[in-house]
């Protein structure tokens, strides 16, 4: 991790940002070489310690690893994986749970596909591209079907878009905070290349009769998970995906086809798509009734509240990856927002459990629905602190307090849960996911 | 509903899916002729097997009938083993006995009787989604017999009245009104 404060803080001119130690933005962007030469530890090496750097076998001979067909990451990174797990075949309920991507573990905002976050309802089927189909009808002109070969002589266009499982960072809302990390509250999140044809170019070919309004999505898992969409979001963005990060989407992922409504709830994301049915209203499915619809603390759910509102969590540090003594750190993030167009607009990080606040520097693309990077520097006094941040989109909306989140929506738990996410920092520099 | 501004420039053809009092589709007239057209005709004999979902309104529901009665037999040979006896779950979700939790702020336990507004719901996940190891194998009869029995121990019918086609879509669930859908712009 980025374990880089070793209480070499020579800098002292750096400017505040806010309480307890931010510094200002402007750090990061202007005096690059010197914070460079600040985090990294370097004017610790004791000159006495000096010698000549070392000529290591692999300067000497040309080896060749990572040559396989498919490659694999180095055999340095083989730490790098994803956490959660499958119900075990044999278990009742097998084919069920999650596999989280290890956000602290990774940089940028592009999720490496295997170790893209899964959520499975019933297991992951077997597809044989040749055999599935891609059946459209219900209230069109012309029901059609398609194999595979057939959408892929479609313009395709492709996206950089976060995928968010509707239940992710559920656990905030356990009483206590639960003793885990990133990748266990909060890594079912991920951001992909997605490649595919919009579905509106489908429906005109089968032709829309006027009383269409909604579409249910239909997989070909062994539950067919179901979902209604709203026509009006099918128009603006929503794709059959049919690669991610440009090779085909991987079996957990929909193979060999998925629905991909950017900025929309994960389950709403029909993997194994194999049906779509033009219908006049929703048609009321398990998935958003009885789940993932979102409800108040006056105890009405409300269904179909299907965009994300912004959110944002600190990567690094976090409680799998302690502080090593007081000194200066890089906290890094990651932000998005389902919002409107989905514009990330400003990210602040708090030091001292939100009582003051500093914006931090942008370190990605902004692109719409997709991921954003963000980094702040930070002068850790060797004291308890709560390092918490807080996305706000281009619609204005900001990231909202545990507090309110339940006020909100009662203290059971929920669906799109996007309050202000915070880490505890203890006086050994460890971390811990707790409220503030 | 007028949100079909396009805000990305993203669509390779200028294609526009506008939705409104009517759903029409406009296109360039100059793109019409070269726009690809891979889809096959779909039959209605090749739709009917795929076509199993039943909207809230009776939609799609097929022929067939059922009671709670005819369904306790279903539900032990198929569902008990994971759910439990009378649907007081295992290890699968309970299905059944905490009515009157409806609407409480707190312990929202998630049975067809207090989380399933619509009746139509339960013989839909039921004959698509379960018995979870051989899904899509009950009948229709036996689908709505489970959905009678699902609904007689959630207290919502009685042990002898008949779920079908016309019936099912008039059974009113006791959450049905603490549901509402999110009005999209």
């Amino acid at each position: 991790m980025q374990a880089v404060g070793n209480g070499n803080d020579a800098r002292a001119d750096l400017e505040l940002a806010a309480g307890n130690g931010l510094l200002h933005r402007r750090a990061l962007l202007a005096s690059g070489a010197g914070i460079a030469a600040a985090l990294s530890g370097y004017t610790l090496r004791e000159p006495a310690q000096a010698a000549p750097l070392p000529v290591e076998p692999w300067m000497r001979e040309p080896t060749a690893v990572g040559l396989e067909p498919y490659g694999a990451p180095s055999r340095y990174e083989s730490k790098v994986v994803r956490g959660g797990r499958n119900e075990p075949a044999g278990s009742p309920t097998s084919g069920t749970g999650s596999i989280r991507t290890p956000l602290h573990l990774l940089n940028g905002t592009i999720t490496p596909n295997g170790l893209h976050h899964v959520r499975l309802h019933s297991g992951v089927p077997d597809i044989d591209p040749d055999r599935h189909r891609l059946l459209l009808h219900g209230l069109v002109d012309r029901p059609l079907v398609y194999t595979l070969d057939a959408l892929a002589k479609y313009p395709m266009e492709s996206h950089p878009y976060f995928l968010e499982c509707t239940g992710n960072s559920i656990e905030l809302y356990a009483k206590e905070p639960l003793k885990a990390g990133v990748e266990r509250l909060h890594g079912q999140i991920s951001c992909a290349e997605w490649t595919g044809v919009r579905l509106a170019t489908l429906l005109e070919e089968a032709g829309v009769k006027a009383e269409a309004k909604w579409i249910l999505a239909e997989g070909a898992d062994a539950a067919g998970m179901a979902r209604s969409v709203p026509l009006a979001k099918i128009a603006d963005d929503a794709l059959i995906a049919l690669y991610q990060n440009g090779e085909r989407l991987r079996p957990s992922n929909g193979y060999p086809m998925r629905l991909f409504l950017p900025g929309y709830q994960g389950t709403a994301n029909i993997k194994y798509l194999r049906r779509i049915k033009l219908i006049k209203g929703p048609a009321q499915t398990r998935d958003e009734t009885a789940r993932y619809a979102i409800t108040g603390a006056d105890g009405i759910t409300t269904e179909f509240y299907l965009q994300f509102d912004a959110k944002s969590v600190i990567t690094q540090p976090a409680p799998e990856l302690a502080l090593r003594g007081p000194g200066l750190y890089k906290i890094s993030g990651l932000a998005w927002s389902g919002r409107g167009r989905g514009i990330i607009k400003r990210v602040e990080v708090s030091a001292d459990a939100g009582r003051s606040w500093a914006e931090a520097m942008i370190a990605s693309p902004v692109m719409p629905k997709a991921l954003v990077r963000f980094e702040m520097l930070w002068r850790w006094d060797g004291q308890p602190a709560v390092l918490q941040s807080r996305a706000t989109d281009e619609t204005g909306y900001t990231q909202w307090t545990r507090d309110q989140m339940l006020a909100a929506r009662g203290p059971a738990g929920n669906y799109m849960t996007n309050c202000i996410i915070s880490w505890a920092v203890n006086e050994k520099g460890e971390l811990s996911n707790v409220y503030a | 509903m007028s949100m079909l501004k396009n805000p990305e420039p993203r669509a390779p053809v200028r294609c526009r899916l506008i939705v409104g009092a009517t759903v029409v589709v406009a296109c360039g007239a100059s793109y019409a002729q070269e726009k690809p057209h891979f889809g096959q005709p779909a039959t209605s004999e090749e739709i009917s097997a795929w076509d199993i979902t039943a909207e809230p309104d009776g939609e799609g529901l097929p022929p067939g009938s059922g009671t709670a009665r005819q369904g306790a037999a279903v539900y032990a040979a198929q569902c008990r083993s994971c759910h439990g006896e009378k649907g007081a779950g295992g290890p699968a979700t309970r299905l059944a006995g905490v009515q009157g939790t409806i609407g409480a702020k707190t312990a929202r336990v998630r049975t067809i009787g207090t989380f399933w507004p619509y009746a139509t719901t339960i013989f839909n996940y039921v004959f698509t989604a379960m018995p979870f190891q051989n899904t899509k194998s009950l009948t229709h009869e036996e689908t709505y017999a489970v959905t009678a029995y699902l609904l007689y121990l959630n207290g919502v019918i009685g042990e002898d009245d008949v779920m079908n086609a016309d019936t099912l879509p008039k059974v009113k669930m006791p959450n049905h009104d603490y549901f509402v859908q999110h009005v999209t712009e």
